[in-house]
């Protein structure tokens, strides 16, 4: 373990004078009150600037991303974000501007606004968007929030329930319960879809809508997703639609076309801006033609040549998000579009399916795929034949790690048990794919031969195997000077 | 995997055991398998009347957090306190250590509910 830079402190290290002001300097307690004086010493520490530099160095040495290699994280489409679209957002008529400029003079600011809304209206098939939320759970948000305003509008306020099937994304029944939902689960089927007659069953007219992934979580499309709009339609609920998996059809099929009312994108994921700590995310909104009036303002329009925020929509959730969305996030996403056009779109959704198809058939021999038909950007397989030698999911992710390679998901989704679930997507070739491949073999035959290597991997990281359960049981979760963990 | 005879087995993973108008609840050596180390029991608050089927707390676990359900309905009379300061007495002795107990008085329904053999066969039909 590195120290911590507290744990570096070297008294008088960082200590240096200046030359005598010409302006007088009076002792603090003349121009501040007794009682905001801090009585105890600040507890910083003491550090040169080069040990400084070298501490934050060696730390940005230990992070990993998709710039240092294979990160198969499922459900999070970890694909390459190309750096063409750092340019175009560090641009000076992007990265200069200010917020507060008269919209007179930031008319290509707004005219990629304008066009960004239209475009994905069009990669979707919805009619409208608002490109405001900050991140995939706050556009999820910002929809269940047009769904509850709709039903509302329309005095209809007995539909305080949202159905969520149980293969769905944690943040689904959570940001209905935000919303002050309560949430019904929807069971699957034995083909990992969403089970049509618990569907039925649960549908009634106090349900506000249904949320639904499409691919869902398993990697596998919803082909009974018209019967499944038409139920809830016919209920007189909505369909929302998180596009967390919208790489898996993308420029083919269209949420929109299915039968969705309600949908947001993550730009971090599909459309190739940084996930996490290098994002922000950004979580566009967008409705279909009976919604549009719900979207947070301001809207972005085009009036004869000239593009103004439209804040005249009365019936609008309001504003979600400080000024307008995470704009750089969006120019990048832009830059992301219009660099691979339609045909391109269509293309990278082709390759995240084959990536996974490919994945798939290769490591059915060594690994259970507890439904082993052909999948949409990604995948399921499970510890089942590990476990005899008491191998299991968790310990493959971690030896993954001795490899290089970022673990996939694990334990996700619930429903089965011990997954892991690899997304390769678009970016990785075709060595890369076999590179893992090979490793995930020798992970299995090691399993085999030798399941204590696998049990306690990692073995070359810098942090060993991490006792999860203590950390989750009595977590430390600040340092103290003198206090040992 | 362990299952006592004299308890009654919700499709949730769940038992009931009843005593007179009291039914004590918990979950199954096989949910609490499933789950793995568990970590965090968030437990009902008292006199609470519970519907069938609805939630009476969440159990999280290194792997995952797992919502409650009553498998039978009734208020609330007793929570066991012990799960807050060690949730892992659950992943010892999932049938010694109940979570919650409900009054049965006004319904002693036992719907839908399996026999200890019946959640076997149950539980090997998920085990694909």
């Amino acid at each position: 373990m590195p120290k911590l830079i507290f744990e570096k402190n070297v008294p008088g290290s960082n200590s240096f004078s200046l030359p005598p002001g010409q302006i007088p300097n009076p002792a603090i307690s003349k121009t501040i009150p007794a009682q905001f004086l801090r009585q105890e010493a600040l507890n910083l520490p003491e550090i040169s600037e080069v040990e400084a530099v070298r501490h934050f160095t060696e730390l940005s040495t230990r992070a990993y991303g998709v710039d240092n290699g294979f990160y198969p994280l499922g459900s999070c489409t970890m694909k390459y974000n190309p750096k063409i679209n750092e340019w175009a957002a560090r641009l000076p008529g992007f990265a200069g501007i200010h917020p507060y400029q008269p919209e007179d003079t930031v008319q290509g600011a707004l005219q990629l606004y304008y066009e960004m809304q239209e475009m994905l209206a069009e990669i979707t098939g919805m009619d409208g968007f608002s490109l405001q939320p900050a991140a995939g759970a706050h556009g999820e948000l910002a929809g269940v929030m047009i769904i509850k305003a709709y039903h509302q509008q329309r005095q209809d306020a007995k539909r305080t329930k949202i159905m969520v099937p149980d293969s769905a994304h944690g943040t689904n029944p959570a940001s209905a319960n935000v919303v002050g939902f309560e949430v019904i689960e929807v069971k699957s089927n034995q083909r990992g879809l969403v089970d049509l007659e618990d569907l039925r069953s649960k549908m009634t007219d106090e349900v506000a809508g249904l949320m639904l992934t499409n691919p869902n979580t398993l990697g596998l499309f919803e082909e009974d997703i018209q019967e499944i709009a038409t139920i809830v339609h016919e209920a007189g609920g909505l369909l929302y639609y998180d596009g967390a998996n919208l790489n898996g059809i993308m420029g083919v099929a269209r949420p929109g076309d299915m039968g969705f009312d309600v949908i947001h994108v993550n730009l971090h994921k599909t459309f190739g801006t940084p996930h996490g700590g290098g994002g922000p995310g950004s979580g566009p909104v967008g409705v279909k033609a009976q919604l549009l009036d719900f979207l947070p303002k301001p809207i972005t329009v085009k009036q004869g040549e000239e593009y103004r925020f439209n804040y005249d929509l009365p019936l609008s959730i309001g504003k979600v998000k400080n000024f307008y969305g995470n704009f750089g996030v969006i120019v990048k996403a832009y830059a992301y579009i219009k660099a691979l056009g339609a045909e391109g779109l269509k293309e990278a959704g082709q390759h995240a399916v084959l990536n996974a198809n490919y994945l798939r058939h290769q490591l059915r021999d060594d690994y259970h795929i507890p439904l082993d038909r052909l999948c949409k950007h990604e995948f399921i397989i499970n510890s089942k034949k590990q476990a005899e030698n008491g191998v299991t999911t968790l310990s493959i992710a971690k030896r993954l790690i001795d490899y290089g390679n970022h673990p996939p998901t694990i334990y996700f989704p619930l429903i089965v048990s011990e997954a892991m679930m690899i997304e390769p997507t678009e970016t990785e070739s075709k060595e890369r794919l076999d590179e893992f491949v090979q490793t995930m073999r020798t992970i299995a035959r090691e399993a085999a031969e030798n399941p204590e290597l696998v049990s306690q991997a990692p073995h070359k990281a810098v942090i060993k195997r991490v006792d999860e359960v203590t950390a989750a049981r009595k977590p430390v979760v600040k340092w103290e000077a003198g206090v040992k963990i | 995997m362990h299952t006592p005879e004299n308890l009654f087995y919700s499709k949730e993973h769940e038992w009931v055991r009843v005593e007179g108008n009291k039914g004590y609840i918990g979950i199954s050596d096989f949910a609490q398998h499933q789950l793995g180390d568990i970590v965090f029991v968030e437990l009902p608050e008292l006199d609470l009347e519970i519907n069938l089927g609805e939630s009476i707390g969440v159990i999280e676990s290194v792997k995952a957090a797992a919502t409650l359900f009553s498998p039978v309905p009734g208020t609330i009379i007793e929570v066991n306190e012990d799960l807050e300061e060690a949730p892992e007495l659950l992943n010892q002795d999932p049938y010694h250590n109940w979570i919650a107990v409900l009054d049965l008085s006004d319904s002693s329904r036992l719907e839908g509910l399996m026999s200890a053999e019946a959640y076997n066969a149950y539980c090997q039909t998920l085990e694909s």
